[in-house]
């Protein structure tokens, strides 16, 4: 993942797309991506492009999505789906660790764990942003998820960039999309005219490496065109988050009486924070057998919606869901620039979409923001 | 170029080391102090005042406590710790020779050798003389470095106070100990009333003190205005914050106080990096 | 040795009061010395007298039948102790027993209510100074009534 280069874009037409994962495959990387699996679009394990949602796409809306057909057999005709390339990286749920008592000792049991080498097919410029976040939190500061930094070393992106966008997509306003710069190995525009094939741009050393090795031809113009129209195409938005002066808005309305209105509609289900996919607070369980000789530790997703998630003696912190939701809004749009330099948001919309009642970040922060002026 | 394909995922962060239990102490009827030794090859402990471990009881969980011992004692481990929770109330169980797990030490630190010249008020409540204490001990070696000092000490009833055995050395040591309880029978000659009453009437230049304060969050509030009523600065007052924690190394999300991780920023503050936040409802 | 006019202006409590009514309060006003067990004042005693306290260690205890005395609070060298002289019915809460050997300044309530009730500025001026006791003594009474120390952490 270079420094972005000089783009020589060639064309990969449909027809030779599983070259593209058997390449892959023959330097070791397990596949994955986009596949179509409970009526939604989710990534799991691609074997050959049959896997890929050849066909589909999704209509998004506050508090709703679903898939339907496309008119023709584009690949990476959808947006988003639920799912994050985070739970290849940090794991929904993981072992750290077995300890065995014996005696006076404690013996590690836990074999060692080899590093699963990824290619992530079809990963957009939002969710590049998300990783890049989540790299400086989970390896950028004094101390180093080890799993997670060797894990994503290894990690082959193939990259798409978007022709379209969602109701609920506002990348343009957070800048993270929907074109890909930089991050990427090998990017990838789907275009439908003058044929149905993919304009492939190699933008690291293995990147050039699979796509030399592929002996592809070189992009016409029209093709390039097509693909620039594609990319304008999806950078029409009508959602979108005013950035300026946001982190001190948020900072300064910890008592706005907006909390409590949105805590009338907020349902405290974290799935927001298991959507966003650069959510990444965790939580860990020891347990162990009936014999007490044996003890493990879990680590799994946490949410900052969870009541347990700020529990002291006593009782919890964050008691209300309105404290719940200010902690999640004001962490991600705020607080975060000071913990890790960026905003929280890379502008997804799965937040949006995946809300049961539909709560809208962008609309909330709209109204902070509206609600000051009246006041001053 | 890919690299080669199976690399092994090396040491877990999140891996407890087993101490063993050498003395257990009991301070009052929920608070216990665990002496505790290096595991056999392992290496002592260095750490600075104020500093935290996370105690892992087997099997059962892990809370993060601050070390309460001699930080120039590398060779023994001291935490003391009150039964509040099902981790450690397993915690205080523990008997000597027993293994108890470690990771650690993690945070930041009374900022004693800074303030070197200075007179230092210790403002400690219940529990919270422990965190204090490595700082006292470091007075102690150092008395000459440091003008008057103070430890103002606020606790629920006589019989809950820590320590008692050692406050006639640290008074002989040239530290002003001053008590306090919340309330008490006419067993007790000493004060009643809470901890903001001795910062009226402690012995030290308000305006070349430094405060360091360990307690509940609402005393450490009160406490806080108090100084600075008396002429203490915020900039010169410091405070040990407490969250929930799981990770201790700033990735788990769960400590946090608006921007700041009170693991890895904290436990120790300043007190002006977390003044406003102390005040915001559940943050 | 110093006199009572020096040991009475020296008290922070009368911190900065003008010459002239510091006259007139050491009018009111005389040395005692109290030994450990002695009580200041006990409930329900008339509330003659108000006291700064020079050394020692007076504790404030409530009592009821087959308890302990309940001990909510003691007063030291450098603070004031009792108000109930100021207002009627000019009667006492609590018991005051010296817990270490004490050295006060005793001022008469009722000499000083008349002083007052003459001299309305010094009225006020004694009035702002035990406004400034009470609220402080509330401020602590709140820290005390939430346990901060309790099972339930705050």
């Amino acid at each position: 993942m270079g420094p972005k280069r000089d783009a020589s874009a060639f064309i990969l037409p449909v027809a030779r797309l599983d070259e593209l994962f058997a390449a892959l495959r023959s330097r070791g990387y397990a596949c994955v991506g986009p596949t179509v699996r409970d009526a939604a679009i989710v990534y799991g394990d691609i074997e050959h492009s049959a896997d890929l949602p050849r066909g589909w796409t999704d209509d998004h809306a506050p508090g709703s999505y679903r898939i339907k057909r496309r008119s023709d057999n584009a690949y990476f005709g959808y947006v988003v789906g639920p799912h994050a390339w985070k739970k290849y990286l940090f794991t929904p749920e993981r072992r750290l660790w077995q300890l065995q008592r014996a005696g006076a000792k404690w013996e590690r049991t836990d074999p060692p764990v080899e590093v699963q080498k990824y290619a992530f097919i079809g990963v957009r410029a939002c969710e590049i942003a998300a990783l890049q976040i989540q790299d400086r939190i989970f390896t950028g500061g004094q101390f180093v998820e080890p799993n997670y930094a060797a894990t994503r070393r290894e990690v082959f992106v193939v990259s798409v960039n978007c022709t379209q966008s969602a109701s609920t997509c506002f990348c343009v306003s957070m800048d993270t999309g929907p074109e890909v710069r930089g991050g990427s190995d090998l990017t990838l525009t789907e275009i439908l005219q003058p044929e149905h094939c993919f304009v492939v741009r190699a933008d690291s050393e293995r990147g050039d490496e699979v796509l030399a090795s592929l002996d592809l031809d070189c992009a016409r113009s029209e093709h390039s065109h097509a693909a620039a129209v594609g990319v304008d195409h999806a950078r029409r938005q009508s959602r979108r988050l005013e950035t300026a002066g946001l982190k001190d808005l948020l900072r300064r309305n910890s008592e706005s009486p907006q909390w409590q209105d949105i805590a009338s509609r907020c349902l405290s289900c974290a799935n927001c924070t298991l959507a966003c996919p650069t959510c990444f607070c965790s939580s860990v369980e020891d347990v162990s057998d009936l014999s007490g000789d044996h003890a493990e530790r879990w680590q799994r997703w946490d949410s900052c919606f969870n009541p347990d998630f700020s529990y002291m003696h006593g009782g919890e912190v964050r008691r209300t869901t309105a404290a719940r939701y200010r902690q999640w809004m004001t962490h991600k749009l705020s607080t975060w620039f000071d913990q890790f330099g960026s905003s929280g948001c890379v502008g997804c919309g799965r937040c949006i979409s995946w809300c049961p009642v539909g709560i809208d970040i962008t609309e909330e922060a709209r109204k902070m923001r509206e609600a000051e002026g009246v006041q001053s | 170029m890919a690299s080669k394909a199976a690399d092994v995922i090396g040491t877990q962060p999140l891996l407890p080391q087993p101490w063993v239990v050498s003395e257990v102490t009991r301070e009052t009827d929920d608070v216990v102090t665990l002496t505790m030794d290096p595991g056999s090859g392992a290496a002592p402990m260095v750490f600075r005042p104020g500093q935290f471990n996370m105690l892992y009881a087997f099997g059962v969980g892990e809370v993060p406590i601050s070390i309460s011992g001699d930080p120039a004692h590398e060779a023994q481990l001291i935490h003391t710790l009150r039964a509040v929770g099902f981790v450690t109330r397993a915690l205080c169980a523990l008997q000597p020779g027993d293994l108890i797990g470690v990771r650690g030490p993690y945070g930041s630190h009374w900022p004693i050798e800074q303030h070197a010249g200075r007179d230092i008020v210790l403002v400690a409540g219940g529990i919270g003389l422990a965190p204090l204490r490595p700082a006292i001990y470091h007075i102690l070696s150092h008395r000459d470095r440091y003008g008057e000092v103070a430890l103002l000490y606020g606790a629920r009833k006589p019989d809950e106070l820590l320590f008692p055995d050692e406050f006639d050395a640290w008074r002989k040591a040239g530290i002003q100990v001053e008590i306090t309880v919340d309330n008490a029978d006419a067993c007790w000659e000493g004060r009643v009333g809470v901890v903001t009453t001795l910062i009226r009437h402690g012995r030290f230049e308000r305006t070349a003190a430094s405060a360091f304060m360990c307690g509940p969050e609402v005393m450490m509030r009160f406490a806080a205005q108090e100084l600075e009523n008396q002429g203490v600065t915020p900039d010169k007052v410091f405070v040990s914050m407490e969250r929930n924690m799981k990770c201790a190394i700033g990735l788990c999300g769960h400590c946090q106080l608006g921007p700041e991780f009170i693991c890895t920023d904290g436990a120790v503050f300043a007190l002006p990096r977390v003044q406003r936040l102390m005040t915001i409802r559940e943050l | 040795m110093k006199d009572l006019v020096t040991l009475v202006a020296e008290h922070p409590f009368f911190e900065d009061l003008a010459p002239a009514h510091l006259a007139l309060v050491v009018g009111c006003a005389q040395m005692a010395v109290y030994k450990k067990n002695d009580y200041l004042f006990k409930y329900g005693d008339d509330a003659a007298y108000f006291f700064l306290l020079r050394y020692g260690r007076v504790a404030l205890e409530l009592t009821g039948p087959g308890a302990d005395s309940f001990r909510f609070q003691t007063v030291g060298a450098g603070e004031v102790l009792g108000w109930s002289w100021l207002f009627p019915p000019h009667q006492s809460q609590f018991d005051a027993r010296v817990i270490e050997d004490a050295r006060v300044i005793r001022f008469d309530g009722k000499c000083l209510r008349a002083k007052c009730d003459s001299d309305p500025v010094l009225g006020y001026d004694l009035m702002k100074r035990f406004a400034q006791v009470m609220v402080r003594r509330f401020a602590d009474t709140r820290l005390q009534l939430i346990d901060v120390y309790g099972k339930q952490g705050r």
